[in-house]
């Protein structure tokens, strides 16, 4: 049971945002995860896509499933985030109004993505980067 | 209660996958911020919503959850409705508001989400 994929997520694209999401769950789906795992692991692609494509330039989704975890690593080119402890309180957002219609942008994503995996690191720096890595065991 | 009574309740119209009408629910979650769907909804929860877009359903594949019903008489984008279908979500909507349909199912005996 090994699967190592990466794929790519366009800045701005909300009708296509949840697409790869999609994909590595018909993945997990097919190689037979636990339900309540592989719900975990959804929703902080989910979180992590739609981020992506409101607050980044676009970026990257890296998952891999070996013999004991699922590893989920989200990176993109910026705009980085200035205060991450703000970031990571439920309810801070800065989600334009365009966001908030389309159902998101209550700032509860990066802390979502931290209760449901099993480990979580996030860095970022503004004008670089940020960078999330997520563990879930099998 | 299924699917098929709850449609009853909320005098609610079919939009697609009606063949799952005997599908059990036990608990129901209201929002129309997919946001706190994705931070409160556990399995086998019902999603009442007023969000239209495909984002709401694309939200129930993720979360595993069995119906969606769609409020307040709106109609929901074609794009929504076609991925409903594609992933086999049975999906209502329903001329109540949000709070009229909360109060029907709810005095039916559904049950609310737990919050952890």
């Amino acid at each position: 049971m090994m699967i190592k994929e990466s794929y790519t997520v366009v800045q701005g694209d909300m009708t296509a945002a949840g697409d790869v999401s999609a994909k590595i769950k018909r993945q997990m789906k097919r190689l037979g995860i636990p339900t309540t795992i592989m719900r975990r692991v959804s929703v902080c692609t989910y979180e992590a896509e739609i981020n992506l494509v409101i607050h980044a330039y676009g970026g990257t989704i890296d998952f891999e499933i070996t013999a004991e975890n699922i590893l989920v690593r989200v990176r993109d080119n910026g705009p980085g985030i200035p205060d991450l402890d703000k970031a990571m309180t439920e309810g801070f957002s800065t989600a334009s109004n365009e966001v908030r219609n389309m159902g998101f942008g209550a700032g509860m994503g990066l802390p979502n993505m931290k209760r449901n995996a099993d480990e979580f690191t996030i860095t970022s720096e503004v004008g670089v980067g940020t960078d999330i890595s997520m563990k879930f065991n099998i | 209660m299924t699917i098929a009574e709850i449609a009853g309740l909320l005098d609610a119209t079919w939009l697609c996958c009606q063949e799952e009408a005997q599908r059990e629910i036990h608990t129901a979650f209201a929002s129309d911020m997919m946001s706190d769907v994705l931070a409160y909804v556990k399995e086998d929860t019902l999603l009442l919503t007023g969000l239209i877009n495909s984002q709401s359903v694309r939200t129930c594949e993720m979360l595993d959850v069995p119906c969606i019903v769609f409020v307040r008489n709106k109609e929901p984008q074609a794009e929504a409705i076609e991925m409903a279908e594609e992933i086999g979500l049975p999906a209502l909507k329903t001329p109540y508001t949000m709070f009229e349909v909360c109060g029907r199912l709810y005095a039916a005996g559904l049950q609310p989400a737990r919050l952890v």
